[in-house]
């Protein structure tokens, strides 16, 4: 590999483990990076996956990321929008998705920013989250780690539920991992606070404090793993040939 | 029998302060020849229920809604609705936010006849907390598990749009994605069609085409011939969404007049002749994610 590695890249490789050990189960990653991470994960240690090809079949390899051909997709079943929330519903899923606020508590918002009845920025709405965090494990992916998404105190709008009501769940809520541009993270510190698990090359510490609203558990400050040669293959010759994944760090 | 209706005849059958459900998701196989047509009239102080796109966008423009319930509104590769976000900015609407399966699931009591169904979805969030009229029910059994009842979500119309249909309304969705819209002609007291073909029963396929029929016709009270219907919206197999338009569409948040000069206030046939013909709505390609 004469290429240097990426920050995406190695976001990617991060965020592909949140499909480790979590066997034959719809895999969706939401967005560029949690998409080519799910494929990642998909390619190297979990083949087992259900991917859909973005829309309504089920295919038996990642679709790459830009245009494609898709009369080569090998289609090997059906997800309707309706079949998705039978799966979700009954919790054989794993998303990977990027809320724009998260808080202490793992709560989630995409709804709307500011007073509710008049917001500052209305967003998408609440969409699949209340019915996502409730019934099966998600993973985090924020590309702007500040705090302004990880806020102090409560999200605007909880549209995902947080670890405090994680009785609620029937025991299915959690976040597994959280990747930012600053690191990577799991909420499974004390009382299940966010704690900080490696440091993408270059941030230290003070950039993670700093940038995060609330108290961060420094469980290691190791450097994050850097992937591997047969990852870099997968994402830069499988995955995503065209690079799109360097507009996301305008890399 | 003869179910076919004219836009006059669909608009005569609404009123001020009515529920209406409209099919389709975010930009996809929208009936917005209805939509546009309800933007002429002068109905008002709607209860709107979708999976928006821009259905409620431009119904927001015309602040022909009151209440919105819904998920999200979208326009796919456009991520976010700017007409409404600018009626929620402004606090023009009220809305009843509901996680998108808890749409589905009042549809679906609405649908069965039941005043809700029960669910876990809604609870540790804040749609409970900004929708108080949401009510939880005790599981019956040992389990007593707290749950949210998700109440039933009737319609008085329902506007779906289809890729075929014969008089009778014997419809077909033949795009490979039905979405809701069998929910939401379930959960309706009335429901209007527009279709992009309307043939005979004959040419509707048999059994090989009777696959693609979501729901039965008894649902169906009017059938309108709307070829192109969907447009700027997808109606997959025959075209994609019109990514062009929609972003000329969007950036109209900011002035509206011209936008609306330009394509609104038509019959459908001008509308399709002023965004440039039926011809080059269909060679429209499908999206690719």
């Amino acid at each position: 590999m004469s290429e240097s590695i990426s920050l995406a890249e190695i976001c990617i490789s991060s965020s592909s483990k949140a499909w480790k050990g979590e066997g034959e189960i719809l895999a969706t990653g939401i967005g560029l990076i949690p998409r080519i991470a799910a494929g990642l994960a998909k390619l190297t240690h979990n083949p087992d996956l259900m991917m859909t090809d973005g829309e309504t079949y089920l295919i038996s390899q990642p679709a790459p990321m830009g245009k494609r051909d898709t009369s080569n997709d090998q289609v090997e079943g059906y997800m309707s929008y309706s079949r998705v929330f039978e799966n979700l519903w009954g919790g054989k899923r794993h998303a990977m998705v990027t809320p724009t606020q998260i808080d202490s508590f793992g709560q989630t918002n995409i709804s709307a920013i500011g007073d509710y009845d008049s917001p500052k920025v209305q967003l998408l709405g609440v969409r699949g989250f209340p019915g996502n965090f409730i019934n099966h494990k998600n993973s985090i992916f924020i590309p702007n780690h500040s705090v302004k998404t990880f806020v102090k105190g409560e999200v605007d709008m909880v549209s995902g539920m947080g670890y405090q009501n994680k009785d609620l769940s029937n025991g299915k809520f959690e976040i597994k991992l959280v990747v930012t541009n600053l690191g990577v993270f799991d909420f499974n510190g004390e009382n299940n606070n966010l704690q900080l698990l490696s440091l993408h090359p270059g941030v230290s510490i003070d950039n993670v404090i700093e940038n995060t609203g609330f108290d961060v558990i420094i469980k290691s400050d190791e450097v994050t793993q850097m992937p591997t040669s047969d990852e870099l293959a997968c994402i830069r010759e499988v995955l995503d040939p065209q690079g799109i994944r360097n507009s996301i760090f305008g890399e | 029998m003869d179910k076919i209706v004219s836009y006059q005849d669909v608009i005569d059958q609404l009123f001020d302060g009515m529920t209406i459900g409209v099919g389709g998701w975010g930009a996809r196989r929208k009936p917005m020849s209805l939509i546009r047509e309800i933007c002429r009239s002068d109905i008002k102080d709607l209860t709107v229920v979708s999976y928006g796109g821009p259905d409620v966008g431009l119904l927001c423009a015309h602040k022909k809604i009151k209440k919105l319930i819904f998920g999200f509104v979208s326009l796919d590769m456009i991520p976010l609705e700017s007409h409404f976000r600018q009626a929620r900015q402004k606090n023009e609407i009220d809305v009843m936010e509901l996680d998108e399966g808890m749409v589905q699931w009042g549809l679906r009591a609405a649908a069965m006849n039941l005043p809700f169904l029960p669910t876990r979805v809604g609870l540790g969030t804040d749609v409970l907390t900004h929708n108080l009229e949401l009510e939880y029910v005790t599981s019956p059994y040992s389990d007593a598990e707290k749950l949210v009842a998700m109440p039933a979500l009737n319609l008085d119309i329902a506007l779906i749009h289809v890729n075929k249909s014969d008089e009778k309304g014997n419809t077909q969705i033949v795009g490979p994605d039905p979405f809701f819209d069998e929910l939401f002609a379930r959960a309706a007291c009335k429901t209007f069609i527009s279709s992009e073909e309307v043939v005979s029963t004959q040419e509707l396929g048999g059994k090989d085409g009777a696959i693609f029929n979501r729901f039965e016709r008894s649902l169906v009270t009017g059938v309108l011939h709307a070829p192109c219907g969907a447009h700027p919206t997808s109606c997959a197999p025959s075209y994609g969404f019109d990514i062009k338009h929609l972003k000329e569409y969007s950036e109209a948040a900011k002035s509206f007049d011209e936008y609306s000069a330009k394509y609104l206030n038509k019959t459908h046939q001008e509308y399709i002749d002023s965004v440039g013909g039926a011809e080059t709505i269909l060679n429209i390609p499908l999206p690719q994610f």
